[in-house]
């Protein structure tokens, strides 16, 4: 009997270790797991059990988070194909994308003070969307085939993700200043 | 069996017991009790019929007065009969001086981090006035329900930081109550709306009550209510409406309220029943007797009162954008949007929620009970009495907690809206080379600077072994638990060194300071002391006896060998030797040998649970 705490993410939830797994059975798993070890099922245990509770509903949650997010689900497979993704990033960036987000920087601080900002942040926001979709597609095919190679490309593509999620919660912080 | 010979005749702990529990909706401006009994949720009145108990307390030089004797007393002493003090739990003194208007009361600034207001009866807490409405409140369950309570289900704005839960379950533990659970405000209303309904679906609770305003946006499938986001305003309510009005009469009657706080308190009076009566009529005529004793009289028209509060209610919409965001979900998604607390009856409120939600409102449960009856839901589940209850509260941070690093900035460690419990570490390291010290500044707030979010606590970790600046490897813990409560620990990683302290908010009461209001509030003769402690003493004693009873009749069998069976079987019997006798003591100490008997059982309990959660599924893949 393997405990929960040295399983990994994927066997907590008893998922196949792939990039494109089903949300749904993730999702009903976790809600089945929560109704297992959730601390409100241990209102009349003792304290050792209730702390053991809060311990792994923290740890299922945790699980949860990580597998239900594209970008952190594909830094957590790569983190258990051994790539090391607590560094800070290494500037491997391709120009292309530093560019690009150059550009969308700028058009994020034009919007500030331009007409009718609220539908130009609506456009940028898509844009940004779809950017990340792209990114996601990519990684599946990646994650699918990992090697050397594949990881190197997948790691820079989480990175790429990560300005533009970046870049997602500024423009939020935007919209929060013009309504 | 042995075991069972523990419980005192008439005091019966046999499992099937109901248990008597209760939820407390501790509102700001009214509080409620209610239970379940045979099956039904329901609030508990007080003699007179009333199920509502206005919050306010009044102190006079012999007694205290509470709910709606001291607020109609409340003109003739407004300085000593404390309204709408939720909006003071866990506000520190400068906070409270920013929003003064609000509170003609006079504070006394003292060492302790809690403000006190001045009254004739003594310094108070908005703790302690607090406990004073709980326990007014457990008088009342108490006498209806004819016995002593198990615990209670205390409900709390979702938008409630760390200080003002705190703050809310020490002026439980000061009334002597259990708490079962803290449960968010909207939560409990989706609880009494959810299971009224058996509606699956995402539903959108806009709670907007005195002095609080929090929007939760949950699905509901199969029994688990699951949070995917709130947002808020913990001070934002119908009380800044009447203030609204109070401002106008004061514009229109050219007054002068500064030293008169008589006159503010009348004003306020006329401005909520203006309010009140504009619910159905088109205009409301309000009456003053101004300080010359002159007459004066004006007409509020409906226009004028929209125009005066539409400001106000705007500033709910941003929190309902952000929550939708956050929980990922568009206006389609939306099963329906309930309205919850006193000042959604204002039609201008309902109006522009509407507006914004482009669908129409649930109002059929009354918006002033939902809260209280659906906590009493919770506690019936908690306190054991639905033992094959599937239902589940999954919900989530409000507001995202972080560390002071430098440059005055913060560093997010767990961002609002993560489901909890939950634990987060964050490496840091030294600064200086053979730096043995490091000061932690815990913070909780969603803007970038120290200054702009709340200061939850100061602590230090001491005996860093000497390195070179940034060798060390401190790893800082945060563990929030299922009433949003925080925990932080820190360790040095090299050296294995820890410290650990529960945050006591920098507004917040220390564990002395309880202590001490616990001894002065009860006035205890030091016998008395004694007895209530080893009363407590053996409530747990009986819990923890009867839980791992329960354990393992289930599977002890299963999962202890003969010799650990035995370990067990004997550390239990001597906490019930100890149970038996008078020492305080003992009793802690012989919980104490119980719990590390029992620590390897637990957790192959805790194991066995989450692999029988999961073992279908391992079937099916074998098919």
């Amino acid at each position: 009997m393997q405990d929960a705490v040295t399983k990994n993410y994927f066997e907590l939830f008893e998922l196949p270790v792939t990039f494109d797994i089903d949300l749904n059975v993730l999702t009903q798993r976790y809600r089945e797991l929560q109704h297992a070890v959730h601390p409100d099922k241990f209102a009349n245990a003792t304290d050792r059990e209730r702390m053991l509770a809060v311990q792994q509903t923290s740890l299922i949650n945790e699980a949860h988070t990580s597998l239900k997010d594209p970008l952190l689900r594909a830094r957590y497979m790569l983190s258990l194909a051994g790539v090391d993704i607590t560094n800070e990033p290494e500037t491997v960036m391709d120009t292309e994308f530093l560019m690009q987000q150059m550009e969308l920087r700028e058009q994020l601080a034009e919007i500030k003070g331009s007409q009718d900002a609220l539908t130009n942040l609506d456009n940028f926001m898509a844009n940004v969307k779809s950017e990340l979709k792209k990114r996601i597609q990519t990684l599946s095919e990646l994650l699918s085939d990992l090697n050397t190679e594949t990881q190197k490309q997948a790691y820079a593509l989480t990175q790429q993700m990560q300005f533009l999620y970046k870049l997602q919660s500024e423009a939020e912080q935007i919209e929060e200043t013009l309504l | 069996m042995a075991l069972l010979q523990i419980a005192e005749p008439g005091e019966s702990t046999a499992p099937h017991q109901h248990k008597l529990a209760i939820g407390i909706d501790l509102g700001t401006t009214n509080s409620l009790v209610a239970t379940v009994r045979s099956g039904l949720a329901e609030t508990l009145a007080d003699e007179n019929d009333e199920h509502l108990m206005p919050s306010v307390v009044q102190y006079t030089a012999d007694s205290i007065v509470i709910g709606k004797t001291a607020r109609d007393n409340s003109v003739n002493d407004p300085m000593n009969t404390l309204h709408s003090i939720k909006r003071l739990m866990g506000r520190g003194f400068a906070e409270i001086q920013a929003t003064a208007n609000h509170f003609p009361y006079e504070f006394s600034q003292t060492d302790s981090a809690v403000p006190r207001i001045k009254t004739v009866r003594g310094d108070v807490s908005a703790i302690e006035v607090s406990a004073e409405i709980l326990k007014s409140l457990t008088t009342r369950a108490e006498q209806a329900l004819g016995g002593e309570l198990t615990g209670a289900v205390i409900t709390v704005p979702a938008y409630f930081d760390d200080a003002q839960r705190q703050a809310t379950k020490d002026a439980a533990r000061l009334a002597g109550l259990k708490v079962l659970r803290l449960l968010n405000e909207p939560t409990a209303a989706a609880v009494a709306y959810g299971l009224d309904r058996g509606s699956e679906g995402v539903h959108v609770i806009y709670d907007l009550g005195g002095g609080t305003f929090d929007i939760s946006i949950l699905r509901l499938t199969r029994g688990v209510f699951e949070v995917l986001s709130t947002a808020g305003d913990s001070a934002l309510g119908g009380d800044d409406l009447d203030q609204a009005i109070a401002n106008w009469l004061i514009d229109e009657a050219k007054l002068d309220i500064s030293h008169n706080e008589q006159l503010h308190r009348q004003l306020l009076d006329a401005a909520k029943a203006a309010k009140e009566s504009l619910t159905d009529a088109q205009q409301a005529e309000i009456q003053l007797t101004l300080p010359d004793g002159e007459q004066w009289q004006a007409t509020l028209s409906h226009e004028k009162f929209n125009e005066l509060v539409d400001p106000i209610i705007k500033k709910s919409l941003l929190p309902c954008r952000r929550a939708l965001r956050d929980a990922g979900i568009e206006l389609d998604d939306i099963e329906d949007i309930v309205m919850v607390g006193g000042s959604t009856r204002v039609p201008r409120v309902r109006e522009l929620v509407e507006g914004f939600f482009k669908q129409p409102l649930l109002v059929d449960i009354d918006p002033d009970k939902v809260v209280a009856i659906g906590a009493s839901i919770q506690a019936d589940v908690l306190a054991g009495n639905k033992p094959d209850d599937d239902m589940l509260l999954l919900d989530v941070l409000p507001l995202s907690l972080g560390l002071e690093t430098m440059g005055g900035l913060v560093e997010k460690v767990i961002p609002r809206n993560t489901t909890i419990p939950v634990a987060r570490a964050q490496d840091f390291t030294t600064f200086k080379d053979g730096q043995t010290a490091m000061s932690i500044h815990v913070l909780q707030g969603d803007r970038e600077l120290v200054d702009d979010c709340r200061s939850l606590a100061h602590f230090e970790l001491r005996g860093i072994p000497q390195m070179v600046a940034g060798a060390a490897r401190i790893r800082i813990t945060f563990q929030v638990d299922a009433d949003g409560l925080l925990e932080v620990s820190a360790r040095e990683e090299t050296s294995q060194v820890e410290s650990r302290i529960q945050v006591k908010p920098s507004y917040g009461l220390t564990d002395n300071e309880v202590e001490a209001m616990l001894r002065d509030s009860f006035d205890y003769a030091a016998d008395d002391m004694q007895l209530r402690m080893l009363r407590e003493q053996q409530v747990e004693a009986d819990r923890v006896i009867e839980a791992l009873q329960a354990a393992l009749q289930q599977d002890g069998d299963a999962l202890l060998s003969q010799d650990e069976r035995q370990t067990i079987d004997s550390a239990v019997q001597s906490l019930i030797d100890a149970r038996q006798g008078e020492s305080v003591e003992a009793i802690k100490q012989a919980i104490e040998d119980v719990d590390k008997a029992t620590a390897e059982y637990a957790q192959r309990r805790m194991d066995a649970s989450i692999n029988k959660a999961m073992s279908g599924h391992k079937l099916e893949e074998f098919e």
